[in-house]
C-alpha cells in the first residue's frame, strides 16, 4: 500500500499531495519532487518512440508502485477533471478523490 | 583524528604504479646525475610507462622480509589487511632496484671499477634479502657507444661485468649522457617496466601458492587478504582486467566472513575498500553501469550491518563516506568524458551522503551523553600510534573472537569513541558534502532541507538557488521548509536583508497553508507584522539553533544594528512572494491631456495580522508626477492593511503638455518601518506582481471565463479579477473644430486641381495659431512625392519646385464659431490614386482641475483623389492620297494627322495647338491652329492635319525624330495647361525616280482634260525610262503612247497628255506603265503610288433650254 500519493500538474507543481504518516510529510515531498526528474526523463523517452503514446503509465519510478493502483488513481483523477466546477490547474479538493487515496494508503490503525 | 577516520587511505585511492628505486645517483651535487633524474621524473605524460621512481642511497635499508612460512597449520590470522601493506608495496618495496654507475668501456681502471660496482650490487642484494626484487645496473658513459657487435672490448667487458655482479645480460644497461638523453631514458624505463612486470607476476604467483595451505575454518581472513593482494599486484602490473576479477572475488569473500559485533567494522572497512577499487576500475574500463550495479549491491549488503548499537553513528558515517566516495568517482569519470543522465548522476550519491551525515549527527546527539568525562588511560591509544589492521578497535587489536576479550575495556573504548564523536564538527562535514552538491543543479536536490548551525555565506546563496526552483514550481511545502532553514541561516549570519526577505516570504501566501509556521513566527513575538521592520533591536534567536552560535549571532546583530548606515532596504518583489500583494491600474489605457490621469493602487495583505504601512509611493516614468502619488501615514490615520481585505488608493494628476504622445509607466513601492529607524521598501516593478502572481492570474482567468457572468454581480472587489494596467498613453486634447473638404474628383493629369477647405471652430475660446498642413499624406509610394505638387496659388500652373506637402501654413486665429476657407491646388503629374492629408493644428487655453494649461489640438482630414488623363492623342502618317505610310519618302510631301480624344468627365477647352518640328519642314505655311477654341465633350475627338516634307538627310541614319505636338488646354476656369506630346519617329526612304502629275480636280465628259506628268531623276546616274499608256474605255487620249527617254541626273522631264473623258462618274485614269531598265527595283507599281488613280468626270453640261424647262 502506498504511503504517499501525489498528483502533479504538467508545470511540475503539485495538484494534490497526501501522505501517511504525517510526521514524515516533508521527506515525502522531497522524494516526490526529486522523482520528477525521473518522470521527465521517461516522458522524453516516450516522446522519441511514437509507438505507444496512449500508454499513460510510465512504469516504475522506484520499484515500489503498483500498476493497478495507478489505474484506480488515474480514473479518479479523470473524474475530478470531468467535474464542471473544477478549474484545471487548481489544487484538487475532492471528497471522492480523497476517499480513493485514503483507500490506497497504508492503514495506520 | 576522528574526522579523518572515515577517509579512504590515500594509498587506496591512488593509481598503483610499479615502484622502481634508483640508486647510485647523486642528484644534489652531480649535474649529470641530476639531468638523468630530471629526465626520469619530469614531464611524465600519459604515453610514458606508469612507473613511480624514487632515488634512494645505495645502502638503503628496504623493509625486512619476514621468513617464509612453510605451513599455515597453527597460524591464526589477526586481521584482514595490515594498514601498512599497500603503502609498503607502493612506496617501500621496489619491483626493481637500478644501480647507476659511471664507467666507460675503456676506463683505465676497469678492474677496480668493476669490483667496486660488484660490491655495490652486493650491498643492494643483501638489503633486499628474501625479496624477489630485481637488480639492474646502468653504466653512465661519456662516449657514444658503437653499434652492437662492433666494439669487441665492450662486449667482452660487459660479459665480465655481468659475471662479477652476477647479473643477466638483460639487466645491464648503458646510458651515454649525450644529446639524446631523454630518448635513452625512455628506452631504459621501458626495459625497467618489463622487469617490474615480471616481478609483480612472480609476486602474484607467490601469493597464489599460499592458497593450498589454507583451510576454510581458520583462514577465512586470509582468503580475503590474498585475493586483495593478488588484485593489488595485478593493478601494479597494470593488468586492470584481472585486478577487477580478483577484487570481485575478494569482495564476495569478505561477505562470506562470519560477521559479529566485534569485527563488523573491519568487514565493512575492507568491503568499502574493495568496493571502491571495483567501482574505480569499472569507471576506468568505461563500464559505469557495472560500477553502479556494484555500488548498489554493496549498499544493499552493508546497509543493515550497523554493528554495535552504541556506535550506530559510525555506521552512518561509514555509509555517508561510501556514497561520497562513489559520488567522487562518478564525478571524476564525468570530468573525463562520461555523460551522466538525470536519473544517474553524482548528485544523487552526494545527496545520500548528506542524508547519512545528517543521520550520523542525529545518532551522535542521541548516543553521546554530554556529562561523561574522557576515560584515562586513553583506550584509543596504541603503542605504534596507529592500527595494525584496517578497521579494528585500538583497544583489542588482532582479536578475532566473537565476544570482546575485556568487557570493561570495551565500555571505556566505546565511551571514548562517543566523546570523540561529540566533538566532531558535523556541520562542517555536511557542508563539504553540500557544496559539492551545488554543482549538480540539474537534478532536484533535497538535501538542503536540513542545514546545520554553522553557516557560511554561500549556503544562503545555494539555498536561494534551490528556493527559486521550488518557488517557480510552486512546491509550497518544500519552500516553507527551506525558508525556515534559510531564515535560521540569515539569523545566524546577521544578514539583515536576507532575514527580512525570508520573514516576508514566510508570512506571504507562498506558504502551504502551514499555519503552524506563521503561527510559530507570530507567537514567538518576533514577527508582529507591523513592527517587523521597525527593528532597532536584535531579533530573538530562531529555534533549533545551537546556543553557542546564537550568542555569536547576537553579537553580530548588535554590530549590525549599531551601524548607522544601511538603514534602508529595497526588495524587488518579483523574485519573491511577499505578504503584501499589489496591483496598480490606470483607469484607461490612454488619457487626453486635458483630463486628469487617474490611477488606482490596490494592496492586500496575506499575513495573519494587520500590517501598518508607512508610505505608499508610486513612481512613474516621468519623475515629476511622483509627488502627486504618495500616501504617507500621518499621526491619526495609519495605513493599515487588514488581512484578506483589499485596500484601494486613488491618485489623480494632470499630465504635462510635453508628455503628449508619451507612455507613462508605473511602479509601486511600499515603505514599511519608519524613517527614523530602519525601513524596508517593497518595490513592484510594473504594476505589481510577484513570483506567484502570474500563475494565479492565469487560474483566475480560467475560472472567470467559465463563471464570468456570475462574477459581474459580485458586490465586493474581487482581487483575482483586478486587471493591472501598468501604463497609459497621454494623447492630445480632442479638437473642437470641423474641417470639411470639397472638391470634384477625379483630378486631371497636370491640372491645377482645386480642393477647398472649410474650417469652422466650435471651441469656446479663441483657437490660436491655426496652422494648416496640406498635401500628400506621408508614407505612400515615394514616386508620388516627385509627381505631386501642392500650392495655394491657383492663378497659374505651378512648376516642379512646388512641394508635395505644404507644412504649417499659418491661418491666423479663429474666434468661436468663426469659419475659414482656403483653397489648395494640387497638380498631379502622374495618374493613379493619392491620399491627401489636411492637418489643422491650433492651440487653446484650457483649465484642468484649476490649472491653466495650453493644449495643442489638431484635426486631420484625408481625401483620396484619383487622377486620370484628360485626353489621349494619337498620331499617324499618311500619304497625300491618305494612304497610311510605314515609311516616308525623302523630299516628297506627306500628311501628319493627329487625333485628340477626350476622356475627361468635364468639357475640355482646347486653346491652341502647334507642331515643333525637328528635321521636317512644313509643306504649307503655318496657319492658325485648326483646333483653336474647340470644346471637346467626353468621348469627342478633335483631329488636325499637317502637310510635311522631309528634306534629304546628310546622315546615313534612316530614322528621324519628328518633333513635338503642343496642346494648350484647360478645363472650366482653370489656367491654361500646355501638354506636350512627342511625335513618333519615322523611317525614311529615298526614291530614285519621282513622278507626279498635274491634272485638274475634275473632268467633264467630252471635254479635253490635259494631264502633265513630271518625271524627276533623283539619282546621280542618267536614267533611261520606258513609258507607255494603256488604253482605257473611259478615255480617249492624245500624246505619246509609248516612248523611251533619257533623263539626266537631277533633271526633270515633262510629258503632256490630253485625256478625253467618255463617261461620267469616278473613272480610272489610263494606266501609265513605266520601267527603268537601269534600276530594276523601281517598277510601275512602286511609282504608281505617286500618281492619282481616278478622277471625277462630270456629265456633259446641258445647254439651258428654256423650252424644255417650260415643258417640265
Amino acid at each position: 500500500m502506498a504511503v504517499c500519493i501525489a498528483v502533479i500538474a504538467k508545470e511540475n507543481y503539485p495538484l494534490y499531495i497526501r501522505s501517511v504518516p504525517t510526521q514524515n510529510e516533508l521527506k515525502f515531498h522531497y522524494t516526490v519532487h526529486t522523482s520528477l526528474d525521473v518522470v521527465e526523463e521517461k516522458i522524453s523517452a516516450v516522446g522519441k518512440s511514437l509507438g505507444d503514446q496512449r500508454e499513460l503509465y510510465l512504469g516504475l519510478l522506484y520499484p515500489t508502485e503498483d500498476y493497478k493502483m495507478f489505474r484506480k488513481l488515474h480514473n479518479s483523477f479523470t473524474d475530478v477533471m470531468c467535474n464542471p466546477f473544477h478549474n484545471p490547474g487548481d489544487t484538487i479538493q475532492s471528497k471522492a478523490f480523497d476517499g480513493i487515496v485514503s483507500g490506497m494508503m497504508v492503514q495506520t490503525g | 583524528m576522528a574526522g579523518s577516520q572515515w577517509e579512504l587511505p590515500p594509498e587506496l585511492c591512488c593509481r598503483p604504479m610499479a615502484f622502481v628505486a634508483l640508486t647510485g645517483l647523486d642528484v644534489v651535487y652531480n649535474a649529470v646525475h641530476r639531468a638523468i633524474w630530471d629526465a626520469f621524473c619530469a614531464n611524465r605524460r600519459a604515453d610514458r610507462v606508469p612507473i613511480s621512481f624514487k632515488v634512494l642511497p645505495g645502502d638503503h635499508e628496504y623493509p625486512k622480509c619476514r621468513t617464509k612460512r612453510t605451513s599455515y597449520e597453527w597460524y591464526i590470522p589477526k586481521g584482514i589487511l595490515k594498514t601498512g601493506w599497500m603503502n609498503k608495496h607502493l612506496n617501500l618495496v621496489p619491483a626493481l632496484v637500478v644501480l647507476f654507475y659511471e664507467l666507460d668501456w675503456d676506463d683505465p681502471q676497469w678492474k677496480e671499477k668493476q669490483s667496486e660496482c660488484a660490491t655495490k650490487v652486493e650491498i643492494v642484494r643483501t638489503s633486499l634479502q628474501g625479496r624477489n626484487t630485481k637488480v639492474a645496473v646502468v653504466l653512465i658513459q661519456k662516449k657514444t657507444p658503437l653499434p652492437p657487435g662492433e666494439d669487441l672490448v665492450a662486449s667482452e667487458r660487459a660479459s665480465s661485468l655481468c659475471n662479477a655482479c652476477d647479473l643477466s645480460g638483460k639487466s645491464l644497461f648503458v646510458l651515454p649522457h649525450t644529446d639524446h638523453l631523454v630518448g635513452y631514458i625512455i628506452r631504459l624505463e621501458n626495459a625497467f617496466y618489463e622487469h617490474a612486470q615480471t616481478y609483480y607476476y612472480t609476486e602474484i604467483r607467490r601469493v597464489k601458492s599460499h592458497k593450498e595451505f589454507l583451510n576454510k575454518t581458520t583462514h577465512q581472513l586470509l582468503f580475503v587478504r590474498h585475493q586483495f593482494k593478488i588484485a593489488f599486484f595485478s593493478e601494479l602490473k597494470q593488468d586492470t582486467q584481472n585486478a577487477l576479477k580478483y577484487y570481485r572475488t575478494a569482495y564476495s569473500l569478505v561477505h562470506e566472513l562470519r560477521a559479529h559485533e566485534t569485527n563488523m567494522l573491519e568487514i565493512k572497512t575492507m568491503a568499502g575498500f574493495i568496493n571502491y577499487k571495483i567501482c574505480r576500475l569499472c569507471f576506468q574500463h568505461n563500464t559505469p553501469l557495472d560500477a553502479i550495479a556494484q555500488f548498489r549491491k554493496h549498499i544493499d549488503l552493508c546497509k543493515k550491518k550497523i554493528g554495535s548499537a552504541e556506535l550506530a553513528f559510525e555506521h552512518a558515517a561509514w555509509m555517508s563516506k561510501q556514497f561520497q566516495s562513489f559520488g567522487e568517482l562518478f564525478d571524476e569519470a564525468i570530468k573525463l568524458g562520461l555523460t551522466a543522465i538525470q536519473t544517474q548522476n553524482p548528485g544523487f550519491y552526494y545527496q545520500q551522503a548528506a542524508c547519512y551525515s545528517q543521520e550520523r549527527k542525529q545518532l551522535a546527539q542521541q548516543l553521546c551523553q554530554a556529562g561523561a568525562s574522557y576515560p584515562s588511560p586513553d583506550p584509543l591509544d596504541t603503542q605504534s600510534g596507529g592500527l595494525d589492521f584496517y578497521g579494528q578497535r585500538p583497544w583489542r587489536q588482532g582479536h578475532q573472537s566473537i565476544d570482546p576479550p575485556d568487557a570493561e575495556k570495551e565500555k571505556t573504548g566505546i565511551l571514548a569513541l562517543q566523546i570523540k564523536e561529540r566533538d566532531v564538527p558535523h556541520s562542517v562535514t555536511l557542508l563539504v558534502v553540500r557544496t559539492s552538491t551545488g554543482c549538480f543543479h540539474t537534478c532536484r536536490l533535497s538535501c538542503f532541507s536540513k542545514i546545520s548551525d554553522i553557516c557560511v555565506c554561500y549556503t544562503i546563496r545555494l539555498l536561494d538557488y534551490v528556493m527559486c526552483d521550488y518557488r517557480t514550481e510552486r512546491w509550497w511545502g518544500l519552500l516553507t521548509a527551506i525558508l525556515t532553514t534559510a531564515l535560521r541561516c540569515a539569523y545566524l549570519m546577521a544578514s539583515v536583508k536576507d532575514y527580512i526577505i525570508y520573514c516576508m516570504e514566510l508570512l506571504g501566501r507562498g506558504k502551504q497553508t502551514r499555519l503552524s509556521v506563521t503561527h510559530h513566527l507570530s507567537t514567538s513575538g518576533r514577527i508582529d507584522e507591523s513592527s517587523l521592520f521597525d527593528f532597532n533591536e536584535v531579533p530573538d534567536a530562531e529555534p533549533e539553533c545551537d546556543p553557542s552560535s546564537v550568542s555569536a549571532a547576537r553579537s553580530l546583530w548588535n554590530d549590525r544594528v549599531a551601524l548607522s548606515g544601511s538603514n534602508e532596504f529595497t526588495i524587488e518583489v518579483q523574485d519573491y512572494i511577499p505578504f503584501i500583494q499589489c496591483k496598480a491600474k490606470f483607469f484607461s489605457p490612454s488619457f487626453h491631456v486635458d483630463q486628469p490621469i487617474q490611477l488606482q493602487v490596490f494592496l492586500r495583505a496575506d499575513c495573519p495580522h494587520p500590517v501598518t504601512l508607512n508610505k505608499l509611493a508610486v513612481s512613474l516614468s516621468n519623475q515629476e508626477y511622483n509627488q502627486w502619488c504618495v500616501v504617507e501615514s500621518s499621526g491619526q490615520e495609519s495605513m493599515s492593511l487588514i488581512p484578506g481585505k483589499t485596500k484601494c488608493y486613488n491618485f489623480s494628476f494632470v499630465a504635462k503638455t510635453e508628455d503628449v504622445g508619451k507612455k507613462i509607466e508605473v511602479s509601486v513601492s511600499v515603505m514599511l518601518g519608519s524613517d527614523r529607524g530602519r525601513c524596508v521598501f517593497l518595490s513592484w516593478r510594473g504594476a505589481g506582481g510577484d513570483a506567484a502572481s502570474n500563475h494565479e492570474a492565469l487560474q483566475a482567468s480560467r475560472s472567470s471565463r467559465r463563471w464570468g457572468r456570475g462574477m459581474e454581480t459580485r458586490p465586493e472587489l474581487d482581487w483575482d479579477n483586478l486587471i493591472m494596467q501598468h501604463s497609459t498613453m497621454i494623447i492630445s486634447r480632442v479638437p473642437k473644430i470641423s474641417v470639411q473638404l470639397s472638391h470634384q474628383p477625379p483630378a486631371l493629369n497636370n491640372e491645377m486641381y482645386c480642393i477647398s477647405l472649410t474650417v469652422q471652430s466650435q471651441e469656446e475660446g479663441v483657437a490660436k495659431e491655426v496652422k494648416l498642413t496640406a498635401g500628400l499624406k506621408p508614407g505612400q509610394d515615394a514616386n508620388l512625392g516627385q509627381t505631386t505638387h501642392v500650392t495655394l496659388d491657383g492663378s497659374k500652373v505651378c512648376d516642379d519646385t512646388a512641394p508635395a506637402l505644404l507644412p504649417d501654413v499659418p491661418l491666423g486665429d479663429l474666434k468661436p464659431g468663426e469659419k475659414l476657407e482656403r483653397c489648395v491646388y494640387v497638380r498631379c503629374v502622374s495618374t493613379g490614386p493619392r491620399v491627401f492629408l489636411f492637418h489643422v493644428a491650433y492651440s487653446i487655453d484650457t483649465t484642468v482641475e484649476g490649472r491653466q494649461i495650453v493644449c495643442k489640438c489638431h484635426k486631420d482630414e484625408t481625401a483620396t483623389i484619383e487622377t486620370v488623363v484628360p485626353f489621349e492623342v494619337s498620331v499617324k502618317f499618311v500619304s497625300t492620297k491618305f494612304e497610311p505610310l510605314d515609311r516616308v519618302a525623302v523630299d516628297i510631301p506627306f500628311l501628319l494627322m493627329t487625333d485628340i480624344l477626350s476622356s475627361s468627365p468635364w468639357p475640355l477647352v482646347l486653346a491652341s495647338s502647334s507642331l515643333q518640328l525637328l528635321t521636317m519642314t512644313s509643306n504649307t505655311p503655318q496657319l492658325q491652329s485648326q483646333l483653336q477654341e474647340v470644346v471637346l465633350q467626353t468621348g469627342e475627338c478633335a483631329s488636325e492635319c499637317f502637310c510635311l516634307r522631309c528634306p534629304p538627310l546628310t546622315s546615313s541614319n534612316n530614322t528621324v525624330a519628328t518633333g513635338q505636338y503642343l496642346i494648350s488646354w484647360r478645363s472650366a476656369d482653370s489656367p491654361l495647361i500646355q501638354t506636350t506630346v512627342t511625335l513618333p519617329h519615322v523611317i525614311l526612304e529615298s526614291v530614285p525616280l519621282y513622278i507626279h502629275a498635274d491634272l485638274p480636280s475634275f473632268g467633264r465628259v467630252r471635254e479635253s482634260l490635259p494631264v502633265r506628268y513630271h518625271i524627276e531623276n533623283r539619282t546621280a546616274l542618267v536614267q533611261e525610262v520606258e513609258m507607255a499608256v494603256e488604253p482605257s474605255d473611259a478615255f480617249m487620249f492624245s500624246g505619246l503612247k509609248q516612248v523611251r527617254l533619257r533623263i539626266l541626273p537631277g533633271s526633270e522631264q515633262q510629258m503632256l497628255y490630253n485625256y478625253y473623258p467618255l463617261m461620267a462618274g469616278y473613272q480610272t485614269l489610263p494606266q501609265l506603265n513605266i520601267s527603268l531598265p537601269r534600276c530594276p527595283t523601281t517598277n510601275t507599281h512602286t511609282l504608281r503610288r505617286f500618281l492619282p488613280q481616278r478622277i471625277f468626270v462630270k456629265p456633259q453640261g446641258r445647254q439651258l433650254d428654256d423650252a424644255s424647262i417650260a415643258a417640265a
